[in-house]
């Protein structure tokens, strides 16, 4: 098992290195090269020759490289042109919202989506079946940022159940501890803050899960279908087993597989997603972060967040392929 | 002996085709029996003939600011519908329910672009890997896993934002990518699951040229899964175009008449006037649930498992 | 007093948009303690579904059953899904064609034979480790502690097979329903496979319904032969008397298509013609008449009645085949 562990480590590393070639790429043709974005609407060719020396922009393309790499390996992904605090600073501060946000969705759509997709599977074809169905397909047509602009009028604006957006009502003055809203209350014993976070994470976090939700429903479904179908599983009820034990021991067990690496990749969608959302309900974390990046083309910004999302999703789904093999035996060999 | 040579080869590309048509046929067969799929037809029909009529079917210019409208226009109001105005004006004053008509173009022309240039890089790549196999498979592939390495809309945000000024190319470039490497996987498995399938080895054996086999017999046969891959791309090809809008990565031309763009400006006006919010979400969910639907019967009808 | 009666056993297939269809039609057979049944037929005759049918894991949609099946005077088919479950596994075992896929593949061996035990008889988990590495042990498996904690892809074909067969002993179940379990199996382990289920069943006194379509298999295990054909029972005899004088056409053409060592060179095989999709609905003669080398006129328009000729033996044929008739005639093609 360990074994399996540093091998999938190392082969995680080749994957990193040529991404950070791409992003290399990316950054020297972008428009005007690196010092032309670095200038953004000040560029003249005179200073642009004159940054480049500074940048060492005139040095062959490999040292170049090189010197790019041991930037990133050592964390220096320069100062944002917004703020000219040092990028790595920023993300920093912006990440726990970030966090907070996905992993709560994450958890809607896994704790909601493996029973509705357990129960649709085992009534195929029943109204509750197709019901499901049918909604997971309109989940997932529905675009992140309208379903929360609706969720926020709805239940914000009109019903008045939950806030509109922030992280935090502004009357409320919480210390800080680990930069999770919802966690620094109940550390500090400030449970109203706790109490406010939450609140405030309900419809963003909703907003955020819809789509991933709609996947591992669908997902689940046809998994646990599939695995119905198998002779394990008639084997099981051959020996008289109880339905409970059949379904957790022997369908979802083999059920989940497929399920596992669906919620690796679903890492994915929610770095994307998340983006969207914090635009929408103004949050304040990575996605705003690259929001605001984009608009104003702060490319130092954009290309630590592109690098570390990859990183992230790499490694998270690294994560998955462990955990798969934790649960199949057969892929540890 | 050239000639019975010739012959069999004929008979196996005969045999490779009609296995393909009856496929098609059989799939053709069982979609027509399905709600789903008439559904999803439906629905596409209707947006593709809207998307290429809209101009005339729309009762206004789109484009002209209609002094009626303008000049209601207030901080805190939007005119709503009035005579010749069938849903109001929008943040402008112009026609909404025409812009909302007209951008249907955009979303058609985007969505299939993207689709089109996606699916034409993604099939090259995946082509090249399955028919040559060894070191081209391997470099290609460990390309698409780097490009799948990355979050899809960050991906697509990452291309867009090479761009100093966005465009309708520049969105129909930054969504195209993200369905490369798909493409790519999808078509190279395919190919890969054939090579060594009877007919391949029989028209090998039969010596067919490689370039023929790869072409005539293994190409057509991995379309299926293709074909159903593509109709899902074009509803989140339209969707991430619509993103992207949202984030200002699109075309920043206000006079534009686009879904994405139209819910992107209308967020300022979301509690006078939900509706600018509204509709164009629903034509873009409209859009994209059709295609799926196609797109999710498309590959029930032509999976194995439900063949009888 | 017959430990299983099967009367009139029909199981229905019902699916949307096509004609019901009787996948089993009828059968009856019993099965005394410690004997051991044959139903043999091709594939399609029914005699999986039989099984199936007399276990309770059919598909719970989709088909409906018909007759009765006593065990010991219960009629197993009146049962309750719970009620069917406490007897499955304890008094009824079963053994499946394929054992790679009939073992679940992400746990360990020993669970998957332990949950027998805990389930059926109350024991603890330790203490059933103890009795499953007996039972392993039993079935021939070499170094059984060893083999409890690995997982079937670890295990040989042939070790799989005794796995399940040790599977479906472990609570000595006065009935052992075995479906083609040699079918996957290499040739040489084949024969391996038989000696030891007929070694158990003899042993333990157990009841064994043997389904294949190997007549091979027959010949070695069984006591009493029923051949099945499109879902009827068409002939029934005691095993020595059927292979000594098969008197249905259908029973003398399998017999006559087993290649034969000892068959002078160059002499011809005698498969069977046509196939199985070939027949006429019993409602309208006899199914097997398209096929049948002695069909007269009467076959394809009267149904042929189940009829007792002596000495335990049943026939449903119209134009038997006449006694002292070599099982490998003279074809004239």
């Amino acid at each position: 098992m360990l074994r399996f562990i540093v091998r999938r480590l190392l082969q995680a590393i080749p994957t990193l290195l040529i991404l950070s070639v791409l992003v290399f790429a990316w950054l020297r043709s972008l428009p005007g090269g690196p010092a032309g974005a670095l200038l953004g609407d000040k560029a003249t060719p005179e200073k642009i020759e004159a940054l480049n020396k500074v940048l060492g922009l005139d040095q062959p393309l490999y040292l170049q490289y090189f010197k790019f790499l041991g930037r990133v390996l050592t964390g220096d992904f320069g100062n944002s042109l917004i703020s000219g605090e040092s990028v790595l600073t920023e993300i920093g501060r912006a990440l726990p919202a970030t966090i907070e946000l996905s992993i709560t969705a994450l958890f809607f759509a896994v704790a909601l989506g493996i029973p509705l997709g357990y129960l649709a599977a085992s009534n195929k074809g029943r109204f509750l079946d197709n019901f499901t169905v049918i909604g997971t397909l309109v989940g997932v047509a529905v675009p992140v940022f309208f379903l929360g602009i609706l969720l926020k009028i709805v239940f914000a604006q009109n019903l008045g159940w939950f806030a509109p957006s922030s992280r935090q009502s502004a009357d409320i003055d919480a210390t800080r501890v680990t930069g999770f809203a919802t966690l620094d209350g109940l550390l500090t014993g400030e449970f109203d803050a706790t109490l406010d976070a939450l609140w405030h994470l309900v419809l963003p976090a909703v907003a955020l899960a819809t789509i991933p939700l709609a996947i591992i429903v669908r997902i689940t479904r046809a998994s646990v279908l599939d695995v119905l179908n198998e002779d394990f599983v008639r084997t099981a009820n051959a020996k008289g087993l109880t339905g409970q034990v059949v379904r957790r021991r022997h369908v979802l067990r083999n059920a989940l597989l497929p399920v596992s690496t669906t919620i690796g990749l679903q890492t994915g969608l929610l770095l994307g997603g998340a983006v969207l959302t914090e635009k929408v309900f103004v949050w304040g974390g990575i996605g705003s972060l690259l929001a605001q990046g984009i608009e104003r083309r702060d490319y130092p910004r954009l290309q630590a967040l592109i690098l570390l999302g990859a990183a992230v999703y790499v490694l998270v789904n690294l994560l998955v392929d462990i955990s798969y093999a934790l649960i199949d035996p057969r892929v540890r060999a | 002996m050239m000639a019975t040579l010739l012959n069999r080869k004929k008979k196996v590309d005969d045999l490779a085709e009609t296995a393909g048509t009856s496929l098609a046929a059989d799939a053709f067969r069982r979609m027509s029996r399905s709600p789903v799929a008439i559904v999803g037809a439906v629905l596409v029909a209707a947006f593709v003939l809207l998307a290429i009529f809209a101009p005339f079917l729309a009762p206004k210019d789109p484009f002209v600011r209609y002094p009626e409208l303008v000049e209601n226009l207030r901080a805190g109001f939007v005119p709503g519908p009035q005579p010749g105005f069938l849903l109001g004006s929008d943040e402008l004053g112009r026609d909404f329910f025409s812009r909302l008509l007209v951008a249907s173009q955009q979303s058609l022309v985007v969505g299939v672009g993207a689709t089109i240039v996606g699916l034409v890089i993604g099939m090259t790549i995946g082509v090249a890997a399955g028919a040559f196999g060894g070191w081209v498979d391997t470099a290609l592939m460990r390309f698409t896993d780097i490009l799948l390495s990355v979050p899809s809309l960050l991906l697509a945000i990452s291309i867009a934002a090479l761009f100093s000024r966005g465009s309708q190319t520049t969105v129909i470039i930054a969504v195209a990518i993200v369905s490369v490497p798909i493409f790519a996987r999808l078509l190279r498995g395919a190919m890969l699951a054939q090579r060594h399938s009877d007919h391949v080895l029989a028209a090998t054996a039969l010596g067919v040229k490689r370039s023929t086999i790869v072409f005539r017999h293994m190409l057509p046969n991995s379309l299926g899964p293709v074909i159903v891959q593509a109709t899902l791309t074009l509803a989140t090809s339209i969707i991430d175009a619509a993103a992207l809008s949202f984030l200002g990565l699109g075309d920043p031309d206000p006079n534009r008449a686009e879904w994405g763009l139209m819910l992107s400006k209308s967020q300022t006006y979301f509690d006078v006037k939900p509706e600018l919010a509204f509709y164009p979400a629903a034509a873009i969910i409209v859009v994209a649930l059709g295609f799926t639907l196609l797109g999710e019967s498309l590959r029930e009808s032509l999976d194995p498992k439900n063949r009888r | 007093m017959a430990l299983l009666e099967v009367r009139d056993l029909t199981v229905t297939f019902q699916r949307k948009g096509s004609a019901p269809f009787n996948a089993v039609d009828g059968v009856s057979f019993d099965v005394d303690p410690g004997q051991t049944v044959g139903l043999v037929g091709e594939s399609g005759c029914g005699k999986s579904v039989t099984s199936l049918a007399i276990m309770g894991l059919l598909p719970k949609r989709g088909n409906r059953v018909g007759g009765t099946v006593s065990y010991e005077g219960t009629d197993l088919l009146t049962l309750s899904d719970r009620q069917m479950r406490d007897r499955r596994g304890r008094d009824l075992g079963m053994v499946f064609q394929d054992p790679l896929s009939s073992l679940n593949p992400v746990i360990p061996i020993g669970i998957q034979v332990t949950e027998v035990l805990e389930r059926h008889r109350g024991m603890a988990r330790k203490k059933a480790m103890v009795e499953a590495a007996g039972l392993l042990d039993k079935v021939g498996i070499p170094d059984p502690t060893r083999r409890l904690t690995e997982y079937p892809h670890q295990l040989s074909g042939g070790m799989r097979q005794r796995a399940l067969i040790a599977i479906a002993l472990a609570v000595q179940p006065r009935l052992l329903i075995a479906d083609e379990p040699t079918t996957a199996l290499d040739v040489t382990i084949q024969a391996q496979i038989l000696a030891l289920l007929k070694e158990l069943v003899t042993d333990s006194g157990t009841a064994l319904i043997m389904i294949t379509h190997d007549l091979g298999v027959v010949a070695g295990l069984c006591d009493e032969v029923n051949v099945l054909y499109a879902g009827r029972v068409v002939e029934k005899a005691e095993r020595h008397e059927l292979f000594a004088q098969p008197r249905h056409p259908y029973t003398h053409g399998l017999l006559a298509s087993i290649p034969r060592l000892d068959g002078a060179r160059g002499e011809r095989l005698n498969p069977i013609r046509g196939s199985v999709s070939d027949n006429i609905p019993w409602d309208t003669g006899c199914a097997f008449a398209p096929r049948c080398p002695n069909a007269l006129e009467v076959c394809t328009q009267v149904t042929p009645p189940q009829e007792d000729i002596g000495g335990g033996r049943l026939l449903r044929c119209h134009n038997p085949v006449r006694p002292g008739t070599p099982a490998v005639e003279e074809v004239s093609v």
